[in-house]
């Protein structure tokens, strides 16, 4: 049987469920002369639950149609029922690569409905958080990116530095990873004594393992022919389709939202945004590698001014945050703010808010609606990955399955953040 | 013959095959590479050198549902996901187990509402729950050991 | 080659497409356009394209239902409100624009004009606002569902749509509960 009678006697008709796909896919699927290949929801290279409908001509790809919602939990219709302190926790389990950034986003949306000041302390706090967040997301992101293209040891010697800060972040919230410690507000509570020295203590150590890391990867000829070229998409394409973060500043555009419209105090730090020049795997990978380094900048400055930063750790308006458990003994108020607060919440104008900042992976924007009473009538985040799986088609045209693995580690996709 | 000559005056080592089965067993049971959400990164993590998994013998995910013995539920399951749950369960291979990893896979977790399975126990029946949200490496090591004591108590009888 | 300096959004578009315009609210150093739904493709591409304006970017796209559970819509001119978070990278300005629309006297979905055609990011926002809230963008090349399963039936964020939470167990209730609750045995 020759090769050419095998595919005459193949299906001539389409068969199977996948009816309202035909228009979305070539002609030649139909007939059989290309292959529709499912790859995931369970894959290991697509980094959390994504299916993707690949349309195969041999091993070249003409149509990826990605299918999302295998993570959809209904966090937001959740936090619609919960009160605004309380869907702090909620916000913690969305892009669980970067928790402490949906937090912020989410508190500074809340800040920004009631008119609630943070001080200063508290806003330095929250940039170490931030920045100690994004050098953790982006070691993850750099191991499961190397080990999708067979580079196994830098993800062992990734998670060895990521247990650090977990460390760090178990020290002030109690928690490794889904702390809720930035509340409305401010923070949780203080710094222990303990967490400065070992936030120093790291940071001294942290640079050579990023040099280790750019020493196995950034000259290596393996890793140069997997990722250059890999993966280009146009500045322009980039940002009509909503990219945002390192994957839009791979391509050369230069948008960081923490330099653009700077929040919590980000105007007072010195750091370099990283840019790319072509637009593909290898440039995305070089900023993400800078950025860590940046971040460290960012966190010994921030180390810096916080012996000097005014006010406390979490805002003064009792309206709004808890009084400390010490005052409750010989205060009446404290005792009714705290009565009201833990039962009932604060409430929040019937009015709309949006606040967007710079997680890890690009864009975070927080929409939230107030109701007047104390939960919210709607809390939307647009999430930086679901605009980013959105163009992985675009990145992926002519390109193989196994550029697809290094498109999909290359833009570093969280189905929790894109699921919701 | 190498054998005793090596352990020398011991001689002979007696066990019953059913020890000798669940303990080859529980040497090397290879987890399902099946990662859902955030306690995958745990998992993650329990696998890195800190918390070595290797010890155990699973530092081996296997990505095929045929060639795994364990699978650990790490993360929610949606009422989209459940389907697909179901069938890589159904594709392993006996024996197999189940290890419900967080409060998500055991009872639903955090989330409450209209899109998550209340605990995966509802789809596939499962052998360990591991509490936390997510839970820390040691806990999750705590529920493998206890699986291997579940393991070693099992009859043939039942499975033959 | 001179860039133009930035121009006020609003006054912009009350003095270009005066038929468009319906309101505008400030809030918290936030500004956001209320626009004609069937006239919303006109407003985008004038923000996208003129010169002092250049909303290049497209932030967000949220829907919010304005159903009260006691009944009514409170003091909305609508139930539905579909809110364009965009931005101009020139000028580094944030806008919001919104339009509010209602169901069909004859109970089909609302339907607002899809902005596919001026931002390609539009795609897959309006499909999830299409999934959730049972908003219909007519335009959109694609009218599947995104998140929810595609066989799934009504839209999980409209206010009227339950929770769908199973009752929390407790020592007085878990057997009632456990009757009813699935169990895989094998």
């Amino acid at each position: 049987m020759t090769a050419n009678s095998a595919l005459e006697n193949q299906a001539t008709e389409w068969v199977g469920s996948l009816d309202d796909v035909k228009n979305l896919v070539t002609e030649r699927a139909l007939t059989g002369e290309t292959m529709l290949l499912n790859m995931g929801p369970h894959h290991p290279s697509t980094h959390g639950v994504l299916r993707l409908l690949l349309e195969l001509d041999g091993e070249e790809i003409i149509t990826c149609l990605p299918d999302i919602g295998f993570l959809h939990t209904g966090i937001e219709k959740t936090m619609e029922s919960k009160s605004y302190e309380k869907g702090v926790t909620c916000t913690d389990r969305m892009d669980y690569l970067a928790p402490m950034s949906n937090n912020a986003a989410f508190c500074m949306a809340i800040e920004k409905l009631v008119g609630l000041d943070v001080p200063e302390r508290a806003q330095v706090m929250r940039v170490i958080c931030l920045e100690l967040t994004r050098i953790q997301s982006h070691l993850v992101w750099l191991g499961t990116h190397a080990i999708d293209l067979g580079a196994m040891s830098v993800f062992l010697y990734c998670f060895r530095e990521r247990e650090k800060i977990l460390d760090l972040f178990e020290m002030i919230s109690g928690q490794r990873m889904m702390g809720s410690y930035i509340r409305p507000g401010g923070v949780w509570r203080d710094f222990p004594a303990q967490f400065v020295p070992d936030v120093e203590a790291f940071l001294d150590d942290f640079p050579r393992r990023i040099d280790d890391y750019e020493l196995l990867l950034t000259t290596n000829p393996l890793w140069l022919d997997r990722t250059q070229g890999i993966g280009v998409i146009e500045p322009d394409v980039a940002l009509a389709w909503g990219f945002s973060g390192p994957s839009l500043r791979g391509s050369g555009v230069n948008w960081d939202i923490r330099k653009a419209t700077p929040y919590l105090g980000y105007e007072n730090y010195q750091f370099d945004v990283p840019l790319g020049e072509h637009g593909d795997v290898y440039d995305r990978y070089l900023c993400r590698i800078h950025e860590m380094r940046e971040c460290i900048k960012i966190i010994r400055q921030a180390l810096k001014r916080l012996p000097e930063a005014k006010g406390g750790f979490r805002s003064d308006n009792r309206k709004f945050t808890p009084p400390p458990r010490a005052e409750l003994g010989h205060s009446m108020e404290a005792v009714i703010h705290h009565f009201k607060l833990w039962t009932e919440g604060f409430s929040a104008p019937n009015q709309e808010v949006y606040v967007a900042i710079e997680s890890p992976r690009g864009e975070i924007g927080c929409y939230l609606h107030g109701t007047g009473g104390n939960k919210p009538r709607r809390v939307h985040f647009k999430t930086p990955s679901f605009m980013h799986i959105q163009g992985i088609p675009l990145m992926s045209e002519n390109h193989m399955i196994a550029d697809l693995v290094a498109i999909i580690g290359s833009v570093d996709i969280v189905l929790g953040d894109c699921d919701r | 013959m190498g054998v005793t000559q090596k352990l020398g005056d011991l001689g002979v080592v007696t066990t019953t095959l059913e020890t000798a089965i669940n303990w080859a067993r529980t040497g090397a049971t290879w987890p399902l590479l099946f990662g859902l959400a955030c306690c995958a990164i745990e998992y993650m993590s329990t696998q890195g050198g800190r918390y070595d998994l290797a010890r155990f013998g699973m530092e081996l995910n296997r990505a095929s549902p045929r060639q795994a013995d364990l699978m650990i539920v790490a993360g929610r399951v949606t009422r989209k996901m459940a389907p697909v749950v179901r069938n890589l369960y159904d594709q392993m291979a006996n024996p197999k187990w189940v290890i419900a990893m967080g409060d998500c896979a055991s009872c639903g977790g955090v989330y409450n509402n209209y899109a998550v399975v209340q605990g995966v126990d509802e789809i596939i029946p499962v052998d360990v729950y591991v509490a936390g949200c997510p839970p820390r490496p040691e806990q999750l090591i705590h529920g493998i050991l206890t699986l291997h004591e579940k393991i070693m108590g099992e009859r043939i009888k039942d499975w033959a | 080659m001179q860039i133009k300096p930035a121009i006020n959004p609003v006054e912009a578009v009350k003095a270009a497409l005066p038929s468009a315009f319906i309101t505008v609210v400030e809030f918290a150093g936030e500004t956001t356009l209320v626009v004609e739904a069937a006239q919303l493709v006109a407003v985008s591409l004038y923000l996208r394209n003129t010169a002092g304006l250049i909303y290049n970017f497209l932030s967000d796209i949220s829907a919010v239902d304005y159903y009260e559970p006691t009944g009514g819509i409170g003091d909305r001119p609508a139930r539905f409100g579909v809110s364009y978070h965009i931005y101009s990278m020139l000028y580094n300005n944030r806008l919001r624009v919104k339009v509010y629309v209602d169901e069909g006297d004859d109970g089909s979905k609302p339907v607002v004009p899809s902005v596919v055609s001026v931002w390609p990011a539009a795609n897959w926002l309006e499909r999830e606002a299409s999934d959730m809230m049972g908003i219909v963008f007519e335009g959109n090349p694609d009218q599947r569902r995104l998140l929810m399963p595609d066989d799934w039936q009504g839209h999980p964020h409209r206010r009227d749509y339950p929770l769908g939470y199973e009752t929390v167990q407790f020592s007085f209730n878990v057997e009632e509960i456990m009757k009813h609750k699935p169990v895989a045995k094998e």
